[in-house]
């Protein structure tokens, strides 16, 4: 077993979300167009939670919805083939504000695909990137507006987000590879 | 979970694991289809060739439709069109239209087996579309994908497949398909056309036509194809569909909620009776459709290449 580091535990995961959730109220204050979309699969998990806490917030629903990213990467034909996972958007994004929700900003590769793969839904009037992790290395020009921690790595380390969603318990770790 | 093949050549050399992945993919092609904008740039750039050296209409628009919806460039190549005419061999053809740099050959061909054997000579990647009385990998992957969508599962079900099995590359890789699914796979029709031997693939051999659909989930009905020397293989056309054809009064006795299947086309009136074909029971256009989000799959799945996933 390589060595692993907990960046954030249960308890600090917790709060980091809550932190972003308050975030995301103050900087959306025409709550009611804001919709969450979390990018499988990591993110769609952060994204209902993300949701709950914006309902507790808010006082009103904030739909949640899932979006797959795999008919969008630039890298098919260099990596194995993906697991592509269900995209369910159920409520209509144009006109509204878009809140792209993901586990770890690493290449910003990922973000890049889901505002492709978005655009084919309609026609947000903005978007707004909220990451649990943000581990720098970005290959594009992309920036994250919510971040839970800002964690500097190298490139010989990974990042591993468990949540409870999945069995076991919520906890982040940086691997050594 | 995750493919690693290039090429999808057969049903036999699959696992489980592997069918139940282009079904999941599917899914979530299925799902394209259904917005308001059909396509994805999954295959942008890449070009699909259409190999078809023996004439086939629907399955050759299922996959220029799917290469479309996956934003790749599409070329046609038919047997009568082509320098095979003209006495260029397989091999020479498939080199060509590599040359001009395809990258996915889906390839139809009346030898058992080409498909296989063009896999070791090019370098693009080759989707076996039928070839001969082998294999029709795509159709079976439908074939399930429509069964698991209409009844949750596939392994535990009954499944009849009535009709001219001895030539049916689509009964072949139904039989591999499903069985490797765990499901129970009944064979029926004239002895004839329904050798014993097939029995070892795993499956039951019945010539009770009754007994085959009284305790049947699925139907799944395939045509008589009497532009293949059928005259020797039974009396008629008349005895095949009053001994085998799915009338009004044989369906009256399968399961209420059985699903009637057809890989098309249908000849009404002799394996299956027109009321039988368009009732409520009957998926057989849901089979086209799913055909195009399986298809579409599949041209994605085996586009992709040996390094590992990258995340982030």
């Amino acid at each position: 077993m390589s060595e692993q580091v907990v960046i954030l535990s249960a308890t600090a995961l917790e709060r980091a979300l809550k932190r972003m959730a308050h975030e995301i109220a103050e900087r959306n204050e025409a709550a009611k167009e804001v919709v969450l979309v979390g990018i499988q699969r990591g993110g769609v998990f952060l994204a209902q939670r993300l949701g709950a806490l914006l309902k507790e917030i808010l006082g009103q629903v904030v739909p949640a919805g899932s979006l797959d990213v795999s008919m969008h990467r630039d890298d098919i034909g260099t990596q194995l083939a993906p697991n592509v996972h269900p995209t369910v958007i159920p409520f209509d994004v144009t006109g509204k504000t878009v809140v792209l929700v993901d586990d770890v900003l690493f290449s910003g590769r990922t973000t890049r695909a889901a505002l492709d793969a978005l655009n084919d839904f309609g026609r947000p009037q903005r978007v707004q990137l909220a990451v649990l992790i943000d581990r720098g290395h970005r290959e594009l020009p992309i920036k994250a507006d919510f971040v839970g921690k800002n964690v500097p790595t190298s490139l010989r380390e990974r990042v591993n987000v468990q949540l409870k969603e999945d069995g076991g318990q919520d906890i982040v770790t940086l691997e050594k590879l | 979970m995750s493919w690693k093949r290039t090429h999808l050549l057969d049903i036999e050399s699959l696992s489980a694991e592997e069918i139940t992945t282009v079904l999941d993919t599917a899914r979530a092609f299925k799902a394209v289809g259904e917005r308001a904008i059909k396509k994805t740039p999954a295959l942008r750039g890449k070009t699909v060739v259409n190999l078809f050296i023996e004439p086939s209409t629907r399955t050759r628009i299922s996959f220029e439709l799917a290469a479309m919806r996956l934003s790749a460039d599409v070329i046609n190549f038919t047997a009568e069109a082509s320098s095979l005419k003209k006495g260029e061999t397989l091999k020479d053809t498939a080199r060509n239209l590599e040359a001009l740099n395809a990258d996915i050959i889906v390839m139809r061909h009346s030898a058992s087996g080409a498909p296989h054997f063009l896999s070791r000579v090019v370098n693009a990647h080759i989707v076996n579309a039928g070839d001969g009385a082998h294999e029709h990998p795509t159709q079976a992957l439908l074939d399930t994908f429509t069964i698991r969508e209409k009844k949750g599962r596939v392994e535990g079900l009954n499944v009849t497949i009535l009709g001219d099995i001895l030539y049916s590359r689509v009964a072949r890789s139904n039989i591999w398909a499903l069985t490797k699914l765990g499901a129970n796979v009944t064979l029926c029709g004239p002895s004839t056309l329904v050798p014993k031997v097939f029995e070892r693939m795993g499956c039951r051999v019945t010539y009770n036509v009754d007994e085959a659909i009284e305790s049947a989930d699925v139907i799944n009905l395939l045509r008589i194809q009497h532009e293949r020397q059928r005259q020797t293989m039974f009396p008629s056309i008349g005895e095949y569909t009053s001994l085998f054809g799915l009338n009004n009064t044989r369906f009256a006795r399968t399961k209420t909620d059985v699903l009637i299947m057809h890989p098309g086309p249908i000849n009404r009136g002799v394996e299956i009776n027109s009321d039988v074909a368009d009732c409520p029971r009957s998926v057989i256009l849901q089979q086209v459709t799913n055909g195009l989000a399986v298809r579409m799959a599949v041209l994605f799945l085996v586009s992709g290449g040996q390094g590992p996933q990258e995340v982030g």
